[in-house]
């Protein structure tokens, strides 16, 4: 399973519900103000890192660059993805889960 | 001069992910026309619009994080910005662009719009106003 989270993690519960459905194996993407999740440091940094033992985390590199993150305040762990990595990553699951 | 009231725009929405912070930004710009004490807030996820290094050529959407740096000279000059925030979202006030502007009570001395206040601080900005507005 991919799990798709758009909205950013301080905002709303969505990263959260997500991490805790999220099963061994499956991959999180992030995007749009879901990025922001990926930031070294923020309150929420403990809980990706943890979850980090069990799935995978990607980030939507374009949307990084538009919110001002710099590479280095990604969290350890976290990759950043293209459109063609977007893509990749829906091909390579069998299921994909968008978290409005 | 008379009948200048205190506005605050408060600003609590990331910027691209939804479209409050761009329609701040213009009731902002065309409110300054009217030659008003304004001034305005960030906190929440807001303190996001105010990042540096922002580029959006990938994601085709305008970016407008210029513009904040354009305010100062529309008299727009106090932008309150909430450390707490900050803090939770793993952000500095390093990791902020530059924002300045021009005093004209002090021989056009080139100052920081930015000031850094926590969260008491920004409650009584809040409870300063006579107008407020949020987005």
């Amino acid at each position: 399973m991919l799990h798709i989270v758009n909205k950013s993690p301080f905002q709303t519960s969505t990263l959260q519900s997500c991490l805790d459905h999220a099963l061994a194996g499956d991959a999180i993407l992030l995007i749009e103000d879901g990025v922001y999740a990926a930031i070294r440091g923020s309150a929420v940094a403990a809980a990706v890192t943890e979850a980090k033992g069990k799935v995978t985390f990607h980030a939507l590199g374009p949307d990084i660059a538009a919110r001002g993150i710099a590479p280095e305040k990604l969290i350890d762990g976290v990759t950043s993805v293209d459109y063609g990595g977007f893509v990749d990553l829906v091909a390579e699951h069998q299921t994909n889960q968008a978290w409005l | 001069m008379a009948d200048v009231r205190r506005f605050l725009y408060i600003n609590r929405k990331a910027p691209y992910g939804t479209i409050y912070a761009l329609e701040s930004l213009e009731v902002v710009l065309i409110g300054a026309a009217f030659e008003q004490d304004v001034s305005l807030a960030f906190l929440d996820d807001g303190v996001f619009q105010l990042a540096k290094g922002q580029d959006t050529s990938g994601i085709g959407m305008k970016g407008f994080s210029a513009i904040y740096r354009a305010l100062g000279d529309y008299g727009v000059t106090k932008l309150y910005v909430e450390t707490d925030s900050l803090a939770t979202r793993g952000l500095t006030l390093d990791d902020l662009q530059a924002i300045t502007f021009e005093d004209e009570n002090d021989g056009y001395t080139e100052k920081p719009s930015i000031i850094p206040v926590n969260k008491a601080e920004m409650a009584k900005v809040m409870a300063e106003q006579d107008v407020v507005l949020s987005f």
